[in-house]
Formats: structure tokens, sequence, C-alpha cells
């Protein structure tokens, strides 16, 4: 047989007590359910076990199948299954369990309509990550081969491509929780420096146009929830400091 | 339940579109692009927002021969690609792949993609495993990176552009099942909004399977939890063979234990591999490549190593991948979210400490058989190749073949890309608008009600997942790195036994809104059809191939085995058909010992 090892061996080496974890789980299913209410269960869990998104799969696997919430890579890079967590929004497959104070408790996004149990309707997050265009703009006819870039120029994207669409920072943004409809929020203003701060872009101009209203970036009020809670480190408050500056620059 | 399919076949609710793409990574994303900016009525269905796709987590580059580092071309790569597939790739679609990689990649720029830069301006290029110069006498840079997350900056990248071209997307809707009329040709597919529970009937001109690999067949596996092979299960249902599905790659380095993968970028920036006397055991293994060798060859010598008593760790039952001698600069400017990784699933930071790693599975060279248009191919009086009217396939779930037995890191999304890209002009050059749809046949949703009112009116039996669990630990066990006859053979008993099992599941949660229990046992229709096709493939084929590597039949044996497998669903049947050795321009390369 093949040397790969199968998770189950790894529990030998990483031999443990009896590991049990406390949750308490926000639920509601519309379908059944007159309003949400705080689920309280304790589950027993493998030495594998250590990210709070294995716990989550472990409880749907051994006491309650019920429980929704979105995963999928299980490594922080697709954005899935973002989550209120104690209080603070992150990713389950990339927080350690044993940073956790339990009862865990969860909840989902706050300020988007929730869907089911930790889904959470999204919607309003893409219209405004969909809003500033969020893609490169250049008239100009390609080369043949590629445009060219220094690596100084590509530095300025560091930071800024990375953003997973996690919507960890916009919801937890008061400004955002106030006027979804209105105000672009963190992450879509975090993609709007994206594409303002690429060499190869070339809206800059109306891109600010875009902007420029008492709601769309002015409503930041540099309260820095979204660079405290973002899993991939970035920071939205510095890019829309930046925004600011190329509006300040233009109109002197 | 008979009443409940009367009702719901006869008021399932339609819609009507050119194309229907089922999946939105970069092969969906690359053809839907292709369709909406040429104006075509295209809808793309996801079961997740479409940059969560799992093409997402690809890592190290996309290969093709720009030359930016040092003098490269498109023959090179492709005798690079044939080598690799240990000659069972089909060598037409090989050249397509290799000659269209340039003007792929220089599209994805002017589409905005972030690639790193060299100092001229043009695009970084890195080192990787099996990629060569002048026909394997040295490596040569041809993985064209963003840092080490390309897939990363791929996607979102043609997310923004079918932003920008308007693609309607659904998302979080899970394709159930194709519809095929009587003369064989696909008409549509039911498809299952997740949210609401409710079933839609898509008509299309054309569908295309753009959904992914399998890997979640595996127990350990670098594969995101969505990789469930519904196009596989899909086509498999509706007749439709299998291709090559013997062959899976086993990726060197994932995380041991966690199975998250590593990029093969860590070796292409200079990282090495370590047994636990500290040595650079690749250098005995590939004297030429050292530990840049293809990914099966990598994969079976850490398992050798392993074996004979020098993995490290307290149980002996990992290799090292050390890379602190690249410099704390380099890694965080090329291999950032490598760092981000080890830290977060293995407790050790690569700056200071070597990266416990493992094979581990990655990626299923087989699939759904296609021409190098993307259209799906199925033997039919005696055409080995007949065309399937109306459906393509596309990326990770088709096969082409490019990958043959194993494929070469960095040719994936490469494959994603140029087949996503090609299939969607073979379909514009089809002249779609000016044809009507094909009439619906009668029965259209009934093999997807059936699945469903099955799930929904059932009342006891074992959760689905206990099921789901049991296969990807026979499949483990059974289909591994190394593979015996006896192993294989037990392997088929079991998984036959567990395909008994999985029709007889039980869901607990009726509800209709985002039951994510209801998509899971759904899965788990398509995961036992990936199963028995690599199982029962795999124990037919005798000799060792790439990835397919057999205790009892240690050679390659190309009189008997140069051939591609089909696997049927129906009876568990398996028919052969031959290589595509010719090339569209050049001559055959010719099957030869592989050494590195």
């Amino acid at each position: 047989m093949s040397a790969v090892v199968e998770p189950s061996q790894h529990a030998a080496s990483a031999a443990q007590g009896r590991r049990v974890v406390k949750f308490s789980i926000y639920r509601y299913d519309p379908d059944k359910d007159a309003r949400p209410y705080m689920q309280d269960l304790e589950v027993e869990l493998e030495p594998t076990d250590k990210m709070l998104l294995d716990a989550l799969m472990r409880i749907k696997q051994v006491k309650d199948d019920s429980v929704a919430f979105r995963r999928s890579c299980r490594e922080g890079v697709c954005g899935s299954d973002a989550m209120n967590i104690n209080g603070r929004n992150g990713l389950a497959c990339v927080t350690n369990l044993r940073d956790l104070e339990q009862p865990i408790v969860l909840k989902p996004l706050p300020g988007l309509p929730v869907i089911r149990d930790l889904i959470v309707d999204m919607t309003q997050f893409f219209k405004q990550y969909h809003s500033i265009r969020p893609y490169l703009i250049n008239d100009t006819p390609p080369p043949e081969k590629e445009r060219l870039q220094s690596p100084e120029e590509r530095e300025e994207l560091d930071g800024l491509y990375e953003c997973i669409l996690c919507a960890c920072c916009s919801t937890a943004c008061p400004s955002f929780w106030w006027n979804p409809d209105k105000f672009v929020g963190p992450a879509g203003l975090l993609q709007a420096y994206r594409f303002l701060a690429d060499s190869r872009d070339q809206a800059t101009s109306e891109r600010l146009d875009d902007l420029e209203d008492p709601y769309r970036l002015f409503r930041c009020r540099s309260i820095m929830n979204c660079v405290d809670v973002c899993p991939k480190g970035l920071n939205p408050t510095r890019a829309i400091g930046k925004i600011k500056e190329l509006m300040v620059r233009r109109t002197v | 339940m008979a009443d409940v399919l009367n009702h719901l076949s006869n008021n399932l609710p339609r819609r009507k579109f050119d194309a229907v793409i089922i999946g939105a990574g970069g092969a969906g994303m690359r053809c839907s692009l292709q369709l909406a900016e040429a104006g075509y009525d295209v809808a793309v269905l996801s079961k997740v927002f479409p940059t969560r796709s799992h093409t997402v987590a690809a890592q190290g580059g996309i290969g093709a021969s720009l030359g930016n580092m040092s003098e490269d071309n498109w023959y090179w790569h492709m005798f690079d690609t044939v080598k690799g597939s240990d000659y069972l790739g089909d060598q037409d679609a090989i050249e397509f792949m290799c000659r269209e990689a340039p003007k792929v990649v220089y599209e994805l720029e002017h589409f905005g993609m972030p690639f790193d830069r060299n100092p001229d301006g043009t695009i970084y290029q890195r080192p990787f495993g099996g990629h060569t110069a002048n026909f394997g006498e040295k490596p040569v840079q041809r993985a064209c990176a963003a840092a080490d997350r390309t897939g990363h900056a791929l996607l979102h990248t043609l997310y923004q552009r079918n932003v920008r071209a308007r693609t309607q997307f659904f998302v979080e809707w899970m394709a159930l099942d194709i519809v095929r009329d009587a003369d064989g040709d696909c008409v549509g597919v039911v498809a299952l909004e997740m949210e609401t529970g409710e079933l839609l009937v898509l008509e299309a001109k054309v569908t295309v399977f753009a959904t992914g690999g399998a890997g979640r067949i595996f127990a350990a596996s670098t594969n995101a939890f969505i990789n469930t092979g519904d196009g596989l299960g899909m086509a498999a249902r509706a007749g439709i063979p299998l291709e090559d599905m013997e062959f899976w790659q086993f990726h060197p380095t994932g995380v041991a234990g966690a199975g998250v993968l590593i990029t093969e970028g860590v070796r292409g920036e200079g990282g090495i591999l370590l047994n636990k006397q500290g040595e650079r055991f690749m250098e005995r293994y590939a004297p030429t490549l050292k530990d840049l060798a293809p990914r099966d060859f990598v994969s079976r010598s850490m398992d050798q190593e392993i074996k004979e008593g020098r993995g490290a760790g307290p149980d002996g039952d990992h290799v090292l991948l050390k890379l602190d001698h690249l410099g704390a600069e380099t890694i965080m400017k090329r291999l950032p979210s490598i760092r981000e990784i080890a830290i977060k699933f293995a407790n050790v930071d690569p700056i200071i400490d070597p990266i416990p790693v493992v094979p581990t599975i990655h990626y299923q060279m087989g699939g759904i058989p296609t021409n190098y248009h993307g259209q799906v191919v199925v033997p039919k009086n005696g055409d080995a190749n007949a065309v399937v009217g109306g459906l393509y396939a596309i990326g990770e779930c088709a096969c082409v073949s490019v990958h043959g037995a194993n494929r070469l890191g960095t040719n994936s999304l490469l494959d994603l890309v140029v087949f996503g890209r090609a299939a969607g002009n073979h379909i514009v050059a089809s002249k779609l608008r000016d044809v009507g749809h094909k009439p619906l046949p009668r029965d259209a949703g009934d093999a997807a009600l059936a699945r469903l009112a099955r799930l929904d009116g059932s009342s006891s039996g074992e959760n689905s997942q206990e099921v789901a669990g049991d296969i990807r630990r026979a499949m483990q066990a059974h289909c591994g790195v190394f593979r015996t006859q006896e192993l294989l053979d037990e392997g088929v008993t079991r998984i036959l036994e567990l395909a008994g099992r999985v029709g007889a599941t039980h869901l607990k949660d009726k509800s209709k809104v985002f039951n994510t229990a209801r998509v899971e046992a759904l899965e788990v229709d398509n995961l036992i059809e990936v199963a028995k096709a690599t199982i029962s493939s795999a124990a037919a084929r005798k000799e060792s191939r790439g990835a397919h590597a057999h205790r009892d039949h240690p050679e390659r044996d190309d009189v008997n085995w140069l051939k591609h497998t089909l696997w049927y669903s129906d009876g568990n049947r398996l028919d052969y058909k031959p290589v595509r050795t010719t090339p569209l321009t050049v001559e055959t390369f010719q099957p030869k010992a592989r050494t590195f």
C-alpha cells in the first residue's frame, strides 16, 4: 500500500486526549423557524481537527447535518467561509481552534440579510464590487506581446490584488451597515484603488469622477475595522486614503 | 413519488439560452468570455460564486514558451508535455496547446492579470518540473507567475473581464443532469437553485461541462470540498464514457496531515527535498532535473524513501521541503502564500525550518473524452471519436488528452485557458444563432427528479457522508502512489459494494432553503461514478505508465497498452481507443524510456 498518509494515521502521532469543544451557533431556517435562535452544542473532535472549519465539518458529520455554512478551498484563498467568530469576522478555515475561547459563538456576517444559519445574502456586497468597474480599462490596441510594466509599477498592486472577496471587511464596517446601497465599502474601494494604481489602466479620471460623491467614497470614517479583520492582512483604509489623495491632487 | 414526478415533469420552469456552461472556473469563464463578447446569450452555472472556484487555489504558474528569461519555443514545450505524459497524450491536442500558449498568456495580461515582472517589464517566468530547454537538456523558466497566487490572479481577472462582458451567472446553482434527445444530442441541463431548492430546465443549443476535477474521491487531497466530479457523474449517467480515469496525479508536496498544497514553484525557486538524513535524495533518482523532475517521478521517489525507512518525523512518514536557503526576501516576494500556509497548517516558518510534505492527490488526468475543439467524442459506428451533438467539455473534467498519464506543472492553468477559449471559438464558428433549439424530450427532467425524489422520500438509512467517507478511504487505500493487482481487485469489489449503499442513503433535513446536506448527498452520486471509473480502469491496466505505477507490472508496455481507456457506467464496462500520435504539423514524438 502507498505511503501516502491518511488523516487517521496522522492522528496516532498527534495523540491527544479527548477534545470536546462547546459551541453556540446562530440558527435560522426560514422554511421551518419562526425566528432565529442560538443553538448550544458540544462536539468531540478528532486529533486532526485543527481549524474552526474542521470542527464545523465534524459537527455536520456527527451532530447535526442541517447546520448550513459555505466552504470550499479550506486554505483561506476562496473566501467562502467568512463568518462572525466570537464577535469578530474571520475565515473558519484559517482560524485555529486553540485561539478561540469557548463556547465558540458563531453568527453570520453582520449587516447582510441572512438566508439560512451562517449563510448571508451577499448580493449588496457584490453589487458594490461591480459598481467600481472592477476590470482593466485600456482602449489602446494591445501590442502583439505583453504590455510592459516595471517591477516597481507592479509592486503598486501588492496588497490590493490579493483580495478574496470574503466580505469580512465590508460587513465589519459601520458605514457599510448604515449605507450598504450607497457606500462602496472597504472591499470595493480596495479594488477601485487596485485599478487606479495599475500603470496599464487609463480610466483614472472616470474612476475618480465615479467615486466623487458624498457617499461612495467619503462615507469612510477611518474606523479601520476593515484592517483589523482582513484575513489576508490587506489594508483597505490605506487604499481609501490613496484614492482621496488622488482626488486632492487632481483638483490642485 | 410517481405523483410528484408527473407533476414536476410537466411543470418544471424552462429558460432558453444559446449556450449553458456548467462551472465558473478558469475554463468555464474563459469560454463564457468568448461567447459573451461575441454577443451570445450565455448562462454560466456555478455551485459557488465564480471567484471561489478551485482554479483560485493554483499557485505556481501558467506554462508558455514566451522566452522572457532565456531561449524557449513551443516545440520544446510540446516535447516536454508529450514525454511528461509518458506518451499517452494526444499529440495533435498537445501541439495545439503549446502553440496557443504564448497568445493566451498575452491575452490574460491584456485583460489585466497582475503577473510578476522582470526588470525589462516583461512577464516573470520561473522553472517548473519537467519543463526543459532543447529536449531535456536543462531546466527552462517557462512558468508565468503572479507570485504564488497565479490561479487567484487568473480567476479574478477572468471574472472581472466577464463582468465587463455582462456574462450572465447563475451563482450557487447545482447542475443535476444533462438532457439528451433521441439522436443522442445534448439539449440542456436540469439545475437546482441552492437558495430556494427550486429546479429549472435550461434549454441550450450547446452545453459545456467545465466542472473541474474530482479530487475529493480520495481521503487525502489538495482539492477543495467542491471538487466532487459533478460533470463526470452527469456524463457517466448520460451514457458517455470516461477516459483514462486510472491516471491521478499525486502532487509531491502536500502539507503532511493537512493535505494543503505547497507549489512546485518552491522547488522552481530553488527549494529542495530532504530525507531524514538530510540527503537531497532526488539527485540519486533524477541526476539532471533533480527536484524538478515531473511529479509522478518525484512522488514515487519520495514514497520509496519513506518505505525504505528514510522518512522524517517521529513516524518517518514524510519528507522535508527545505527553502530557508532562498533567503527571507525571496520567500516574502515570490512565495508569500506558501509561508502563510506553512505557518498556519504545518506550524513552521519556512524562512527558518523545512516544511513536512507527502505526495497528495492533486489532479485527474482523465475525464470526459473530447477533441481539441472541446467537443465531446464517443465511439460510434466504428469511429472512435464521433462528436456528441451540442456537448463540450473543457478543463480538468475533460480528457483532450494533453496530460496523458502524467501532467506537467503549469499545464493545467494553460489547459483551462487554451481549451476554454478554443471551445468558445468553435461554438461561435458553428453559427448557433442561425439555428433554433431542438425540442426537449418529454422525459427531460425525469432523471434529476428521480434522484431528488428518492432523497426527499427517504425515511431511514445511513447519512450520505458516511458512504462518502468510506468511498474516500477505500480509494486512498486501494489506489495510491504504488498499486498492486491484489489491492486494485479488492478495491473494485469494495467500491462496487459502496455503490449499492449510495442508492440507499437517508436525507434527514428536508428543508428547501440552502440545504447543504441535500447538495452533499447529490454530490455523492457523482463521487461514486468517478470512483468506479478510476478503480475499474486501474485494475484493468497491466502496465506502469505515468501516474499509474503497478508493482506487478513495473514496466511500460507500448505494444499492448499505448491506448486510452474508456469506462462506461452501464455495466461497469471498459473499452479502449488509440492514442492520437500524429501532431498537426510536426513529426510524431516516438515513445522513449523516460529518464530525467
